[in-house]
């Protein structure tokens, strides 16, 4: 899981095989090789590629795209984050809710985000809300699941000591169960994070104007096909980075998850 | 509102009448206490001894408040129990620290819970983490710590709320032999300075004739109390005294009463909060 590896010496296998799969990469474009059931002739060439990524970068375009799908991320994510443990903490704790909201909910789960493209377009009359709605939808789930798990699976003697020792409803709520269920809820918000740049991609590629979805899928219509590789790796890049972003945090909020003896 | 270290305190007293305790759920219920009639006098300490599943534990789950009498009436001092109190400590065989506090704010928890400022509640935790012998330990997590601070630790923050009673299911019985013999010494250490009520469940006769100014002997399910032993040892108790004549005798009366009938299927061990299956218990808070 960990991307700090212990010493240089353990760089030397990864970085031989990431090389190794560059040069491949390099032969099969260069070579225009034809298979019969898939075709490179027209599979830009890595150094095609550096030399389009060089030039996205010094462009001002680059940013403007970034800024796009960045946003409609953070919006849909943070949406989902709220929404998702809300409900979550309220379904894993109390039967009522989970009488209540959980029958709905698992009847819209199976549907997968992107089916909901074509009504979200019609619901919202901005493309930039369907967008962070879809992105919404896909985070939604996997936050949601996962806090009512970490609900569900608290200690039933913590809270029951935390009652004998005088804490009441609310109390119980904000010392016990959140704190027992973080750790599931920050699991389920990596995943949520994973699930939301590939819903957003999605929806940019359909409905979108602008963004680093709709970067890579514009590339395709006006055959610039290097820059389809530098989007995908681009939106590679960015999934990483906000994955790793959810992993620090995990590690402020939770500083008793790394104590060790 | 000020958190001292408090002088003795004269209440505590319990008082059962005609108790019954259902545990379970649907087809599953069964009765694990059967009409108890009890009354312990503040101060004093008492062991409940009997084999497992004999239901000592789910009399200790309502006396915490945490499982309701299906008959009968159950007092501390004038007041009906009615659920979980700080007045009324409980601490489990194995530990329920919290694992996201550090060990000063475990132990100060309950003042917390009472709205004390945490400087204040801080200064009254140290106290008491010095009590239990884990001064230099405070801003450990619970994971940090062996088995027997733990408990050390859960001592201490069920003593931080001045309890009139203090509940123990088996508090020493997941502890080596060793650890678990420093930790009866310091019990008892502990209670000449609070003189609370405590009851102590155990199914280890040495534990209860060593601890208990009392012994309460109960048989297997339907729980009954079958026997009310006054222990005559003097205080303070050293190591020596398991093995003078009197404790020897009354040791064997013990384990005459615990095998006491034909022999009985090994029953599953109850809690304090119910049936063995605890996941499935929904508290409402």
């Amino acid at each position: 899981m960990s991307l700090r590896l212990p010493n240089p010496a353990a760089w030397v296998l990864p970085g031989i095989s990431l090389l190794a799969s560059v040069l491949l990469w390099h032969v099969l474009a260069t070579s225009k090789l034809h298979l019969g059931l898939v075709t490179f002739a027209n599979a830009p060439s890595p150094r095609e590629v550096w030399d389009a990524g060089l030039d996205l970068l010094q462009s001002p375009k680059l940013l403007f795209h970034l800024g796009h799908s960045l946003w409609r991320v953070f919006a849909g994510f943070a949406a989902a984050a709220v929404a998702g443990i809300a409900l979550g903490l309220a379904i894993g704790r109390f039967g009522w809710a989970r009488g209540t909201l959980l029958p709905p909910l698992e009847v819209l789960r199976p549907i997968p985000a992107v089916a909901w493209i074509p009504l979200s377009v019609l619901l919202f009359p901005s493309s930039e809300v369907s967008m962070i709605f879809i992105t919404f939808v896909g985070a939604l789930f996997p936050i949601l699941l996962a806090t009512i798990h970490g609900v569900e699976g608290i200690d039933a003697r913590l809270v029951a000591s935390a009652r004998s020792l005088g804490a009441r409803r609310w109390r119980v709520f904000t010392e016990v169960i959140l704190p027992g269920a973080a750790p599931a809820i920050v699991t389920g918000l990596a995943i949520g994070m994973g699930t939301c740049w590939f819903c957003l991609v999605t929806a940019e590629m359909i409905s979108g104007q602008f963004g680093i979805g709709y970067y890579t899928w514009e590339s395709y219509t006006l055959q610039n096909y290097a820059n389809i590789v530098v989007g995908m790796l681009l939106i590679g890049v960015l999934g990483m980075g906000s994955s790793a972003l959810i992993r620090t945090f995990g590690r402020l909020a939770m500083p008793w998850r790394g104590a060790s003896r | 509102m000020n958190a001292p270290l408090p002088p003795t305190t004269a209440a505590g007293r319990i008082a059962l009448d005609q108790v019954s305790i259902r545990v379970g759920q649907g087809t599953d219920a069964f009765t694990a206490v059967d009409r108890v009639d009890l009354d312990i006098a503040p101060g004093e300490f008492v062991c409940l001894l009997g084999p497992s599943g004999c239901g000592k534990s789910t009399l200790l789950g309502a006396l915490a408040g945490h499982l309701t009498p299906s008959a009968g009436t159950l007092h501390i001092d004038d007041g009906a129990v009615t659920g979980p109190s700080s007045e009324r400590g409980l601490v489990f065989q194995h530990h329920t620290l919290f694992p996201w506090r550090r060990v000063i704010d475990n132990v100060a928890f309950g003042l917390k819970m009472r709205g004390i400022k945490r400087a204040e509640r801080h200064v009254t935790a140290r106290e008491l983490l010095a009590l239990v012998g884990l001064a230099g330990f405070e801003q450990r997590y619970p994971s940090q710590l062996s088995g027997g601070m733990q408990q050390r630790v859960e001592i201490a923050r069920v003593l931080i709320g001045q309890p009139r009673v203090l509940l123990m299911d088996e508090p020493f019985g997941a502890l080596d032999a060793l650890t678990r013999l420093k930790m009866q010494q310091l019990l008892l250490d502990v209670w000449t300075r609070f003189r609370t009520t405590v009851v102590f469940v155990t199914h280890d006769i040495d534990e209860a004739l060593f601890l208990a100014d009392r012994i309460l002997v109960m048989s297997p399910r339907p729980g009954r109390i079958v026997e009310d032993l006054r222990l005559p040892f003097a205080r303070p108790r050293g190591a020596d005294l398991s093995t003078s004549a009197d404790f020897v005798a009354l040791k064997r009366h013990c384990l005459a009463l615990l095998h006491h009938d034909a022999p009985v299927p090994p029953l599953p061990r109850l809690t304090p909060l119910g049936a063995p299956d605890i996941r499935t218990l929904q508290f409402a808070i």
